[in-house]
């Protein structure tokens, strides 16, 4: 294993394997400093970045953090390196690719995604800063699609997520109700049952299947449960639209999710086989986070933003039509703070996009991290100028079955009038169609409209 | 097509009975209508308090009249520390270990306060009577009151005293809609470091009277306890009458 050393104000920094340097390099947080590999002093950090900036890229290739033997993401991500994308800067240190970064434009850097690996994208955003992470991250435009378009220029699509704690149907029907006259759901109507059980699965999957058949909406469902819940369900003849997942960076933290890349060869594969999409064939949709290998105990002494970063290596080999990661919900002991979350949610998005992903966000916070509600505007406005393809809504900002919050339709809705950003165009049109939409392109505020149905019928079952 | 009138009440009304997510809310340009902005402050604040307001072990002691008292900490010695370091709110004070009392005990009851003091202000002293009394012939430890702990505390707790079941009280992650829902833990023979949540059973939300009550808890306690010995486990093995473990 190599050392990597630096000299700093007089002041000699070793560190003992590429794993550690990164790990060092990275901007504090607490869930590094729980798992024993933060930099011990600030000064030691920047050392970390100094000699973290001098290392070639190429490096990543013949150093895995995660032996190959033992760890098939490891095995996924050094097995699909495309050689030729990587060329043009395959001569460069991790500094000089932070400046090419900057000064690429969107083409190039859509070219040179095949070529990255996620440790060379996440070892960058350790040297760049928030603005760096924004302002390279909203060049690239990844655009994927099902029943609507994600990730256009000027669009912005959310996730309508209707939770419930006990899977009412009258519950979720309200919720979804809110969403939809508010101008949401053109990324996904997503749904976290409060069991896997399949059928409660079925029972949430056909009430969104309903609405979305009943009002023409181009918009896609997903519940989200297991993938093997999923498979299960597609051998039934279910109208599952999107297989979701929950991934992460390496074999064992996937194994804790009960995931192999095996199991999710087959959910795609199945998925694929429905052709329930009418503008695109993207069918996954997979669910991030750092933190989530550590909590695992499946992070192999790799900081928790690299590990991450390989959980878009799992993902890209599916082509998805939406990845998010879940920035703050993990808790304190992990992104401690506002600052903390906001910074990982930048890395993440900038990480998922250098990597080729439709990367969008759940801008969100947990009652014991130190944030509130003005930490979400932040996130999200930053966010939406680094140009994330689509963020998750909850009504008012409060999801009453994940106890958690996020953004609410009502922060989309800022976001677009504030930006200029307007809904994936199929859904845009049916907007239209239903007179949801003003003059000016924004959400009308309504007093009555057909769609109570939606919610009507439910209660009257 | 019906076209229920929104502003009147005449169709949200009816569905926030069926509901608690905040539906309906109006708008004010693109934000929340004031009200509605300082209802979700109100309750943010309610349970950032209930995250950081101090545990007072005394408030927990005055009610359990006759059952002796013990208080511990856990390594985390501050808030900041156990927010950030849940390795430590799972270690035991070295010196609070010497001083817990070594017995032949069936059960001990770890009163935690996790990420809610207010929890275990309102609600445990009730639960530890009531399932004591639902406990005849059991030799019950002196309660300890575990400051900065997390659930795996109660693993050292019982190794130290030689307790054969542990039941830790804990205040848990508080949301939006409540502040002061407290849990409950069960494990048979816990070995710190080795015990995990798969071998735990769990009651959560016991808040009367919108969780369960301290009366069902009790209940469902004392019978899980009762079959944890006969069974020789806590855990998967157990699982069939208890929740399963929340996510945390």
């Amino acid at each position: 294993m190599t050392a990597y050393t630096s000299v700093l104000g007089g002041e000699r920094h070793r560190f003992d394997s590429l794993a550690r340097l990164l790990a060092a390099a990275s901007p504090e947080r607490s869930g590094d400093r729980l798992a024993g590999l933060a930099a011990a002093s600030a000064r030691q950090r920047v050392a970390a970045r100094w000699a973290l900036a001098e290392v070639p890229l190429t490096t990543f290739l013949t150093e895995p953090l995660i032996p190959y033997e033992s760890d098939d993401v490891t095995r996924l991500i050094l097995d699909t390196h495309d050689a030729v994308a990587f060329a043009p800067v395959a001569g460069l240190t991790v500094g000089e690719f932070r400046e090419w970064l900057l000064a690429a434009d969107g083409p190039a850097l859509t070219a040179v995604a095949p070529g990255l690996t996620p440790e060379m994208v996440a070892a960058v955003s350790k040297l760049m800063g928030n603005a760096d992470l924004v302002a390279v991250a909203r060049k690239v435009r990844v655009v994927t699609a099902f029943r609507s378009t994600i990730g256009l220029p000027g669009r912005l699509a959310t996730r309508l997520q209707p939770n419930h704690p006990t899977d009412d149907p009258a519950g979720v029907a309200a919720a979804l109700l809110d969403g939809l006259l508010l101008g949401s759901g053109d990324a996904v109507i997503g749904i976290n049952p409060a069991t896997d059980s399949p059928k409660a699965v079925r029972d949430l999957l056909d009430l969104l299947d309903g609405v979305i058949q009943r009002y023409g909406i181009p918009t896609q469902s997903c519940v989200l449960c297991h993938v093997t819940t999923s498979v299960d369900l597609m051998d039934r003849g279910a109208p599952v639209d999107l297989v979701f997942q929950s991934i992460a960076g390496t074999q064992a933290a996937n194994a804790s999710f009960g995931v192999t890349l095996g199991l999710l060869d087959e959910a795609y594969e199945a998925a694929l086989k429905l052709e329930r999409g009418t503008v695109g064939r993207n069918v996954m949709y997979f669910e991030t986070g750092q933190g989530s290998a550590l909590s695992a105990d499946a992070h192999h002494g790799v900081d928790q933003q690299t590990v991450e970063a390989r959980a878009y290596a799992v993902a890209r080999r599916y082509d998805p039509l939406l990845v998010n990661t879940v920035v703050g919900f993990i808790g304190p002991e992990y992104l401690y703070d506002g600052r903390e979350i906001l910074r990982a949610a930048l890395e993440d998005h900038f990480c998922g996009k250098l990597l080729g992903l439709p990367m969008g966000l759940d801008i969100c916070y947990t009652n014991h991290a130190d944030a509130d509600d003005d930490d979400i505007a932040t996130m999200l406005t930053m966010l939406g100028v680094a140009g994330a393809s689509f963020v998750i809504c909850t009504p008012g900002g409060d999801d009453i079955m994940l106890n958690y919050q996020s953004a609410s339709y009502h922060d989309a809705l800022y976001l677009r009038e504030v930006l200029g950003l307007r809904p994936a165009p199929e859904f845009e049109a049916w907007l239209s169609s239903m007179g949801l939409l003003d003059d000016a392109g924004g959400i009308r505020e309504v007093e009555a409209h057909a769609l109570t149905e939606i919610a009507g019928r439910e209660l009257a079952a | 097509m019906s076209e229920l009138t929104l502003a009147e009440g005449e169709l949200w009304g009816p569905l926030r009975t069926r509901t608690q997510a905040r539906i309906g809310l109006g708008r004010a340009g693109s934000g929340l209508p004031t009200r509605h902005r300082l209802e979700l402050q109100a309750a943010h604040a309610a349970a950032r308090d209930a995250v950081h307001s101090p545990f007072e072990p005394d408030r927990v002691a005055a009610g359990l009249p006759g059952l002796p008292t013990v208080r511990v900490r856990s390594e985390a010695g501050d808030r900041l520390t156990y927010l950030q370091r849940p390795d430590l709110g799972r270690r035991l004070d070295a010196t609070d270990r010497a001083h817990l009392p070594v017995g032949e005990w069936d059960v001990v009851f770890v009163v935690a306060d996790g990420l809610s003091s207010r929890a275990v202000h309102e609600h445990a002293a009730r639960v530890v009577t009531e399932t004591v009394t639902r406990l005849p012939g059991w030799r019950i430890a002196p309660v300890v009151l575990a400051e900065q702990a997390r659930v795996a505390l109660g693993d050292a707790v019982a190794a130290a005293m030689g307790a054969t079941t542990v039941v830790v009280l804990i205040g848990e992650r508080p949301g939006m809609s409540a502040a002061d829902s407290l849990g409950a833990y069960l494990a048979y023979r816990p070995v710190p470091g080795v015990t995990t949540d798969a071998h735990r059973n769990c009651l959560s939300n016991i808040r009367p009277p919108l969780g369960l009550t301290y009366e069902a808890a009790a209940g469902k306690l004392a019978a899980l306890m009762g079959r944890a010995r006969e069974l020789g486990a806590t855990g998967v093995g157990l699982k069939d009458e208890s929740d399963t473990l929340p996510v945390r």
